[in-house]
């Protein structure tokens, strides 16, 4: 199920939080509350990391992340990186990364198999995504803005991207990451999808403001009402049982 | 809706098609084409109102009487109903309100009655709403037109004949040459368009203005066409000690100086001496705002400036209207052709007798002797009949005097034929009261001869043509061919090319459309 909250106010979830399918990191608040919904959410599945990156609470924008690695931007301190590598489970690759774009999270986007990146990132860190994310990288724009981390937001399970991206893009975009598209706003019209949201393959938060139209095309693309946790254990086990018996 | 950009030349470049998608709004669910807000355009009005905080209603002052209006602080603008500038106005009054709120970008009036009092005028409005997403909408304005005079017709209420300052022009002299010369001028130049009423008076004009600087204009343009001399007065009418306001009636007293072309003078000893020791007896040539004078017999030139000639003022001995005419008997050249002062002249020795008697026959010494020819005749001053009593000559002792003095070239023969035909110019005229109540017997009659020796000194003189302007006139039809041929040959007459197409009837035909 999706969630709708709000951190000290603003409604840009996904700029203080990072969701991915082996943990999520959440910027240090001034209130516990932000933490306590994601705790509350995610708790007994994965770890929740209360952090700061390079200093700052934006974590969501700073760094880029699936359930293979984390990329952390070079301005990242050794306390932060070490603390990470601690917090998260140990199959979980944590890199720092010499790139000019520091905010990885706006430049990078990401699922389990594929990524999508800006169009001026390096070479070296287009083969860090690949080794460190498994991925397959692709230099893509999104309705004509080189900030693919900012404009698009996809799971394994289902995309949304920006309003202003035409039918041919769409299409593209889809094929090229294997999963289904769709055009949408969150916080009440807002463009910048990755930065009113963060999804995972089973639950996503979106912003406070983010409408029930909103929520109910988020839902339906990213799949989240039929998700649970274990949802994939479940079917497979199901169908186990099915051929054992 | 596919749009390609490919079809724009853009060097052979590629570009896919690019076919705009559907978003859902984002309150109501409605599949919509994205837009800045990403909300429908339902959604967004029920959200915003974009005409909220702006006036409903305003007001604009009318004066009924000039029908014009108010243009806040004090100017006030004439404009028809339903027009554009009306139109332009008003959105214009609006500006300040609307200018931090929105932007209009159309305008147009809704009708309604003449004498409701009210203008009604619908505006499209736009204003950026949510995330640089613009929204327009119509907004209705309506104006209530208030009453009220403004300040001239309101003075003009009180008392039609209001005036703030007078210009009383004046010329001591018999004829009204000179007026009839600086009314063209003062044509030409627009030096006395914003005058509320032009009177005549004995001897010069009255110039009636609304206000003193108007006043000050004309004098100061009579300063640079004329030698003038002038004082002012001013007269308190009304005044408020609180606010230390006071409002005065301002005199200015003109005088042009009595000198005119071709008017004899016998300068004063201490003029002539001033001069160079010219003259004494002198023609005066030219007057604009200095005077030109000439010895006839030596044809030495003297510029006079207003602040010389005011300074020891002088009257003529004989005016123009005291010329007589001559016949030439015989003539002897005695200098070639010189040119002094702009005008040719040649030194000449000529036999004369006056056209009334024959008895007396006169050599006499003339500046004008390339003109004439044998059995010509001339206009000249006759010095032998007249009786002068000019207090200046006596002073000069054993003075003598020539029996007669020749001033110009007499065309009155071959005028006498072309009299009561049409001429090829004609002039505009000052609008002037003339007060009908004291006039004497015969006073019409002088005038119009007045007009027409006026208008045969524009004919000869084309120096005097320079500043004024001439119009064609329409109903002017050339004479037959043969008779005229001669009579152009001799007098002189505006050649076609000098008058100008009359703007005042071009002007009548576009009112009456």
């Amino acid at each position: 199920m999706a969630t709708r909250l709000q951190f000290e106010n603003n409604c840009e979830v996904g700029v203080f939080s990072k969701l991915t399918n082996k943990y999520c990191l959440v910027a240090i608040g001034g209130s516990e509350s932000f933490y306590s919904v994601f705790e509350s959410e995610l708790a007994d599945v994965i770890p929740v990391v209360k952090t700061s990156i390079s200093g700052t609470r934006i974590v969501g924008r700073m760094c880029a992340g699936n359930k293979n690695g984390l990329l952390l931007p070079h301005t990242t301190t050794d306390q932060e990186l070490q603390h990470m590598r601690n917090c998260l489970p140990d199959d979980v690759v944590v890199q720092r990364v010499e790139e000019r774009l520091s905010a990885l999270g706006n430049c990078i986007s990401c699922n389990d198999h594929v990524a999508l990146t800006h169009p001026d990132l390096d070479r070296e860190t287009e083969e860090l995504i690949a080794d460190v994310l498994g991925v397959e990288v692709f230099r893509q724009t999104i309705a004509g803005n080189i900030l693919v981390g900012s404009f698009c937001v996809f799971s394994n399970r289902g995309g949304m991207v920006h309003p202003h991206t035409s039918i041919e893009d769409l299409d593209e975009l889809s094929t090229l990451l294997q999963v289904p598209l769709v055009a949408g706003t969150v916080n009440r019209g807002s463009e910048v999808i990755a930065g009113g949201m963060t999804v995972n393959d089973w639950t996503a938060f979106c912003g406070a403001d983010t409408t029930a139209t909103e929520l109910s095309v988020i839902e339906s693309v990213f799949k989240l009402r039929e998700a649970q946790p274990t949802a994939i254990v479940d079917e497979m086990r199901r169908s186990l049982i099915d051929t054992y018996v | 809706m596919a749009v390609n950009p490919s079809n724009q030349p853009s060097a052979g470049m590629f570009f896919p098609t690019q076919t705009p998608g559907t978003v859902l709004c984002c309150t109501c669910g409605v599949p919509m084409a994205p837009n800045p807000a990403n909300m429908c355009v339902r959604c967004l009005r029920l959200r915003v109102d974009i005409t909220e905080g702006l006036p409903r209603q305003a007001t604009v002052n009318f004066c009924p009487d000039c029908s014009s209006y108010l243009q806040p602080p004090n100017k006030w603008m004439r404009f028809n109903l339903e027009s554009q500038e009306l139109l332009h106005f008003l959105v214009k009054r609006l500006h300040t309100r609307f200018s931090r709120l929105v932007t209009v970008c159309h305008a147009e009036f809704i009708f309604t009655e003449p004498h409701s009092k009210r203008l009604k005028i619908r505006l499209r409005v736009r204003r950026e709403v949510l995330n640089g997403a613009v929204l327009e909408q119509p907004h209705i304005v309506e104006f209530v037109v208030h009453d009220k005079l403004c300040t001239p017709c309101s003075r003009l209420q009180a008392n039609p004949d209001q005036w703030v300052a007078a210009v009383q022009l004046r010329q001591h002299v018999t004829h009204r040459r000179t007026f009839l010369f600086l009314e063209q001028l003062i044509l030409r130049h627009g030096a006395a368009t914003r005058a509320v009423r032009i009177a005549a008076a004995p001897h010069g004009l009255d110039f009636f203005f609304a206000s003193r600087s108007h006043a000050n204009r004309l004098v100061d343009f009579l300063n640079s066409v004329a030698p003038i001399h002038f004082r002012t007065d001013k007269q308190l009418v009304s005044h408020d000690e609180k606010s230390s306001v006071y409002n005065y009636k301002h005199t200015f007293s003109v005088e042009i100086s009595p000198i005119c072309r071709e008017d004899l003078i016998c300068l004063p000893p201490k003029v002539a001496r001033s001069l160079g020791n010219l003259g004494p007896l002198v023609i005066c040539t030219k007057v604009s705002n200095s005077i030109i004078l000439m010895d006839p017999f030596t044809l030495r030139v003297a510029y006079i400036n207003a602040t010389q000639y005011w300074s020891d003022p002088f009257r003529p001995l004989l005016s123009s209207r005291q010329l007589v005419e001559y016949s030439i008997l015989d003539i002897e050249l005695e200098s070639d052709i010189v040119t002094v002062a702009g005008s040719r002249y040649q030194l000449a020795s000529v036999e004369v007798a006056r056209m009334s008697d024959f008895s007396n026959i006169f050599r006499v010494k003339t500046h004008i002797g390339h003109l004439l020819n044998v059995g010509d005749n001339a206009l000249g001053y006759d010095l032998f009949g007249a009786n002068t009593n000019d207090m200046e000559m006596d002073k000069y002792k054993g003075l003598v005097l020539p029996e007669c003095l020749l001033v110009k070239k007499s065309y009155e023969e071959t005028r006498a034929k072309r009299r009561g035909k049409q001429r090829n110019f004609k002039l505009k005229r000052l609008e002037v009261e003339v007060d009908a109540t004291n006039g004497r017997k015969g006073e019409e009659d002088k005038k119009n001869d007045e007009y027409r020796k006026f208008l045969e000194e524009l004919e000869e003189n084309p120096e005097l043509r320079f500043n004024i302007s001439l119009y064609k006139n329409e109903n002017y039809e050339p004479s037959e061919m043969g008779s005229s041929m001669a009579d152009v040959d001799e007098t002189p007459s505006v050649p076609v090319e000098e008058l100008v197409a009359d703007l005042e009837d071009l002007d009548i035909t576009d009112d009456q459309d």
